[in-house]
């Protein structure tokens, strides 16, 4: 015990700490600049955002407690010695109080725009203030489907699109094969367990001509909440013989999966076998109006969650056509549900005609299987060939 | 010599001033308005008769008045007095049962009109995206208001097999709306907040109520018949009307919507009945070609100057589009105040003028 050291507190008079109020501590005295600055700084090198000058209102409530500071040094211990007639900072004083003006609040809101919008940031803010307004006040025109083409085109396709051109790579063959104008019938492979295929082709489609693709969906997807709502205001609609017929005749880029089902739940050992093309109601669809098929192949998609496994009671249980095992989907859980980053091939081939057809033909069976047949042939040797033109599944 | 019409279900708001717009109209003589409870307002040069539908004394007014056309318009979701479920289905169904054999035994009716109503469509996840005259519902009616309509309907078309001399009129209509009438659908968007489906965004189809006084006008005095949709054209979303509103909504899950409904029509301030908050969920849309072709009517109001119209009526929520548009204005016009003075190549003009390139087009 008697010869234990004795530890001293504080410093003794050495460089140490500070004492807030006549001492500062040895680091701000070696940080302090030699000369003392002048207490009353210009006001024009205050520390206002955006470049504008700072209120007179705020100027003057703030100098009566804490001048203000150059920018980057701390307030109470920057002179080099310490002034007698100041108080020590309190608690109250380091409060931000009203200090802030509304117009220091709204030149940091410029700031914001001018980092956001660019340059030309006030046109833009304007338009995009007045669609914000549209959104809220519901001035916005949706057609007899539900499709919402102002939220299509500024949230769900600009979400899409990274997704498309970053994580999937998309590549296009074929794009001058959809028509610029007038009703078409783009009829494509089905596959990758959640009916991603369908929405990477409507990003491509739109991206490369300019028009949006309508989309024919399942019952089910309009069953389920939020799903049905979304896909509604992005232009699906019922996969029907009256709404396909009733698109086309308006002249629509109509979007059909007829493999359904069997084709985004077949497993992954089935991969790029096109399954039966429901009972060719598309057919005759395009038959009835005289628009075109646009035969269309996508690999890639099959890739994206390998379904390895069913558990047919849980999904009959549930009310849906299957639920699906992947390597990765409820073994990690959430981060299953991230897609794999295959590479994919998007080919439209050449338009399948119709309109050599007359009016009856939609109703002779035989003519309406052998067109089937023709697209699923033309869909199934497509994807062959883009099958051996790609390197490998991730690049 | 004129028309004598017998008109059915007065009590209503759109029974009454159908009457009432009728009994106006050159080359009518009389009208003839019939319910079990008195009009509340007006009936114009319409004569009223108490006098139950369900009751055979309705054959007797018709001989008796020698009515050559009957608008039957009783058929409602919500009759104003007619209490609960039950009595309301034996007022559309055994009432229109009636009525129809009533008119079979008189000789000098010659034109039969029904105001049927969308809701003989019902609402699925099944439904095209607009119902033509030809099709039935997707999925069968249990029981309900639908029920109602679909069973009324295939009386009328077996009267009119039964009598082939009568001109048989049937008028589905959307939903009506309006600022001077009651409906299942003007009570909904009156609640202080708006109930609505979670994740579900219906179509909607309205007709506002002068249109429906009119087709109803129209169908009585022209030669015309058949099955007609009757809506105004476009379409809103659900959420898209209650914002037009300036309404603040709740979105309910799916499986509370029942039970939130019962409450809902304990109160009687709104009807919310399964068909109902199925048709809020799956929406409805109808097509009105032959309305425009066949029929030859032309609604005046489409179906969001329908809304807009009834909006007149409601005090603005907190909101209303005014209001947004103020805020989107001062905003914009502190904005540029600011932005000016930082970039001194631009002119000082004041703040709305920014918003003239694009902020006024609604």
């Amino acid at each position: 015990m008697g010869d234990a050291e004795i530890i001293p507190i504080g410093t003794r008079g050495r460089p140490g700490r500070g004492n807030g109020g006549e001492r500062p501590s040895a680091g701000s005295r070696s940080l302090a600049a030699r000369t003392p600055r002048p207490r009353d700084a210009d006001p024009a090198d205050g520390p206002a955002p955006g470049g504008a000058t700072p209120s007179p209102a705020a100027d003057e409530r703030s100098s009566g407690a804490v001048p203000p500071v150059p920018p980057g040094q701390r307030a109470p211990a920057a002179s080099g010695a310490p002034d007698p007639g100041r108080s020590p900072a309190r608690t109250e004083h380091r409060l931000p109080g009203p200090a802030i003006a509304p117009r220091e609040w709204l030149a940091a809101l410029t700031r914001t725009a001018q980092e956001m919008f660019g340059e030309s940031w006030e046109p833009r803010l304007a338009q995009f203030l007045a669609v914000l307004r549209r959104r809220l006040t519901g001035e916005f025109v949706v057609d007899d489907f539900g499709f919402d083409a102002e939220f299509t085109d500024r949230f769900l396709l600009s979400a899409l699109r990274p997704v498309a051109q970053k994580w999937f790579r998309i590549e296009v063959i074929g794009a001058e094969n959809i028509p610029d104008v007038g009703g078409a019938l783009v009829v494509s492979n089905h596959s990758g367990t959640v009916p991603v295929d369908g929405m990477m082709t409507a990003v491509t489609v739109f991206d490369h001509t300019g028009r949006h693709l309508r989309p024919l969906g399942a019952d089910l997807v309009f069953k389920l909440p939020l799903v049905g709502d979304l896909a509604r205001r992005g232009g699906a609609t019922l996969a029907c013989n009256d709404d396909a017929e009733r698109m086309l005749r308006e002249g629509e880029l109509v979007g059909v999966w007829p493999e359904g089902f069997k084709g985004i739940g077949k497993p992954f050992s089935e991969r790029y076998k096109l399954q039966r093309f429901g009972r060719g109601g598309f057919v005759s669809a395009a038959i009835r109006t005289g628009v075109p098929i646009v035969p269309t192949s996508v690999v890639g998609a099959e890739e994206i969650y390998p379904l390895v496994g069913n558990v047919p009671s849980l999904a009959r249980l549930l009310g849906v056509p299957y639920l699906p095992i992947t390597p990765l989907f409820p073994l990690l859980g959430p981060l299953g549900l991230i897609p794999l980053p295959s590479k994919w091939l998007i080919e439209f081939g050449e338009p399948i005609r119709t309109d050599e057809y007359d009016a009856g033909a939609a109703d002779d069976p035989m003519l309406v299987f052998n067109v089937t047949d023709q697209v699923r042939e033309s869909i199934q040797q497509t994807l062959y060939t883009l099958l051996m033109k790609r390197r490998s599944v991730f690049s | 010599m004129g028309h004598v019409v017998l008109v059915t279900g007065v009590a209503g708001d759109l029974g009454r001033r159908f009457a009432a717009q009728l009994s106006g109209s050159p080359g009518i003589d009389r009208v003839v308005a019939v319910d079990v409870l008195p009009p509340r307002g007006d009936l114009g040069k319409a004569h009223f008769v108490r006098a139950d539908i369900r009751n055979p004394v309705i054959a007797k007014v018709i001989v008796r008045e020698r009515v050559d056309t009957v608008v039957h318009a009783s058929v409602a979701a919500t009759p104003a007095a007619a209490g609960g479920r039950s009595s309301t289905k034996e007022l559309n169904v055994i009432g229109t049962m009636q009525l129809l054999a009533a008119c079979q035994q008189a000789p000098d009716v010659r034109k039969l009109v029904l105001k049927s109503n969308a809701a003989f469509y019902g609402a699925s996840h099944r439904d095209p995206a607009k119902f033509t005259e030809g099709m039935t519902a997707k999925r069968l009616a249990g029981g309900g208001f639908a029920k109602d309509v679909s069973e009324v309907e295939s009386y009328t078309r077996g009267f009119a097999r039964r009598r082939p001399d009568v001109d048989v009129t049937t008028l589905r209509l959307a939903n009506v709306i309006g600022p001077r009438i009651t409906t299942a659908m003007s009570g909904y968007f009156r609640l202080p907040v708006v109930p609505t489906v979670l994740g579900h965004n219906p179509r909607l189809q309205l007709l506002h109520e002068q249109d429906a006084l009119d087709v109803l006008e129209h169908a009585t005095l022209s030669e015309v018949t058949g099955t007609y949709n009757v809506a105004g054209d476009g379409v809103l979303t659900l959420a898209q009307a209650v914002r037009r509103l300036g309404r603040p909504s709740i979105p309910l899950p799916g499986f509370a919507v029942p039970s939130f409904g019962s409450a809902i029509r304990q109160t009687k301030v709104a009807d919310f009945s399964p068909e109902q908050v199925a048709f809020l969920t799956y929406g409805r849309g109808m097509d009105t070609t032959r309305m425009r072709t066949m029929l030859g009517f032309e609604p005046r109001y489409t179906t969001a100057e329908a809304l807009d119209d009834f909006a007149t009526s409601l005090t603005p929520g907190l909101l209303g589009p005014d209001r947004l548009r103020a805020a989107e204005h001062a905003l914009a016009g502190a904005l540029h105040a600011v932005g000016t003075p930082a970039r001194s190549s631009v002119p000082a003009t004041t703040g709305p003028a920014l918003l003239g390139r694009e902020g006024h087009d609604g």
